[in-house]
């Protein structure tokens, strides 16, 4: 454990380095590329720390993180009652199949556009893209989890007399729930990617519209790459601290 | 008042040979039926029928003079695997089926320790199902079993997933119990030992078609030994009228 921990310390320090050593050659020493378009660690912590030190960046997290809670709880809703929808009817279920998972395939920035003409440049827009670019997995997993549950828990129940909607509310539902989660999962990293996408194009203060106006208004690599690993590390937190969590809990109890 | 199995086929769309032809059969209250043959004789088939988790294309079968339309808790099975709910522990699972019957919170609780305490599992009861093994999985499903006071108890090979020493144990148990509360028991085995150490009769089957070959009553006195003379002799006899059928599966896979 402890090695691990030396090992993973020793590993960054040496990208690190290699970073270091590429800028120098490549900017400094050989000017292979231009300064402004690479950045450097140096200035990379440097930056960090300017930023930190002013509230705007916090801003930017706490409006974006609100956005996508709101979002993808809105989507959640939707999804399941989706989902729920295709179970009950299976003729619509497996007509709306192929449309969903079409969609599924769309990236959401390509929602964009419908967005801004029915919300203009606002806050519901970027929660629309959020909500239209995570509910139909949110919907085919609640289908795909539902028709997984093991059929011998179905069977068994069945011999004690349980039927029509309790068989539901006692059986497929919990035994569906770890699948669910696991669907939720991947709905929020759709979630995630959309609210950046959304946030770039309609410019709502946020991480997405930091990232942007980092290049577009200040035009500093280095902020932009603080920026991104921003991103990186709390996309990370929220799914190893908060889903897999929820997950690990829930498998032990198997 | 018994159980009556009346000229019963089954047959699937789509296959050439029935899986069960003409079978009838009748077992009286108290008796403990097995069911012996080699794979494809129908046994478990049969068992499913019985439940209502299957319907016969032919004949019918009834429970004193009701016939069976659907699984219902006046037959409640116990399946190869334990058919537990991870997502209930011990006690919850043992109340599951009184709880869907409707009894009264007190009852059930009184219940579930009796039947518990029956198969040695009372100090587990707040245990999850993760925590128990196989054979202890298999005394929570018979305890859940013995809680519905069902009038006829099935059995598909419930023995099948443990380890022989947790078999020989188990055995024993239920053979106790059975002498305890005479129950109505209709029991799968492809062991020809278990049939002749559980049954008040044999019921031998065979293949193509599958059916009913020969009904052979066991006066052995209980509680039974399996190496006494009479056993020995008893189980030989019907190993030899099993053989042809058997020899007529490995025929057809050759």
């Amino acid at each position: 454990m402890k090695r691990n921990v030396w090992q993973s310390i020793f590993f960054y320090l040496g990208l690190l380095l290699l970073w270091e050593i590429l800028y120098l050659f490549g900017v400094d020493i050989l000017k292979l590329w231009k300064s402004y378009t690479i950045p450097s660690p140096d200035h990379f912590f440097q930056r960090a720390i300017f930023l930190f030190s002013s509230s705007t960046i916090y801003k930017a997290v706490l409006a974006s993180l609100w956005r996508i809670l709101q979002g993808f709880v809105i989507s959640v809703i939707l999804g399941t009652l989706l989902g729920l929808c295709m179970v009950a009817v299976p003729f619509f279920g497996r007509n709306i199949k192929p449309l969903i998972l079409g969609l599924q395939t769309l990236p959401s920035i390509c929602w964009v556009s419908f967005a801004i003409l029915w919300y203009g440049l606002s806050q519901n827009a970027v929660i629309f893209v959020i909500v239209i670019g995570s509910m139909f997995s949110v919907a085919m997993s609640v289908r795909s989890c539902i028709e997984n549950v093991n059929l011998l828990y179905i069977r068994a129940a069945r011999t004690m007399g349980v039927e029509g909607r309790k068989l539901y509310t006692w059986v497929i539902f919990p035994a569906s729930f770890p699948g669910f989660l696991t669907g939720l999962r991947q709905a929020w990293s759709f979630a995630w990617r959309a609210l950046m996408s959304a946030e770039m194009m309609i410019s709502m203060a946020g991480l997405g519209q930091a990232l942007d106006s980092a290049r577009n208004i200040r035009n500093d690599i280095n902020e932009v790459m603080v920026i991104m690993v921003l991103i990186i590390i709390l996309g990370t937190v929220i799914d190893t601290g908060i889903f897999q969590q929820i997950e690990k809990r829930l498998y032990k109890e198997k | 008042m018994s159980l009556k199995i009346e000229n019963v086929s089954k047959m699937y769309p789509n296959a050439k040979k029935a899986i069960l032809k003409d079978v009838s059969l009748e077992v009286m209250p108290g008796e403990f039926v097995c069911l012996v043959g080699p794979s494809g004789c129908g046994k478990s088939t049969l068992l499913n029928l019985i439940a209502g988790l299957e319907l016969p294309s032919e004949g019918k079968i009834t429970l004193n003079g009701k016939e069976i339309t659907g699984p219902g808790s006046d037959r409640v099975v116990m399946f190869q695997e334990p058919a537990l709910f991870p997502w209930l522990n011990v006690i919850d699972n043992v109340k599951f089926g009184m709880k869907a019957a409707g009894m009264e919170e007190r009852e059930q609780a009184e219940r579930a320790e009796k039947y518990l305490r029956m198969v040695h599992l009372l100090n587990y009861r707040n245990y999850k199902i993760s925590e128990l093994s196989g054979g202890m999985r298999q005394r929570a499903a018979l305890a859940r079993a013995l809680t519905m006071d069902s009038q006829v108890l099935l059995m598909d090979e419930p023995f099948s997933a443990l380890d022989k020493q947790t078999k020989n144990i188990l055995r024993d148990e239920i053979e106790k119990i059975w002498m305890e509360t005479k129950k109505t028991v209709v029991f799968v085995t492809h062991s020809v030992e278990e049939a002749v150490f559980f049954g008040t009769s044999v019921v031998l089957m065979g293949v193509y078609p599958g059916g009913i070959r020969k009904i052979v009553p066991i006066e052995l006195e209980r509680p039974r030994q399996i190496d006494s003379k009479e056993f020995v002799e008893l189980r030989a006899e019907l190993l030899k009228l099993l053989r042809k059928e058997v020899e007529k599966v490995a025929k057809q896979a050759g």
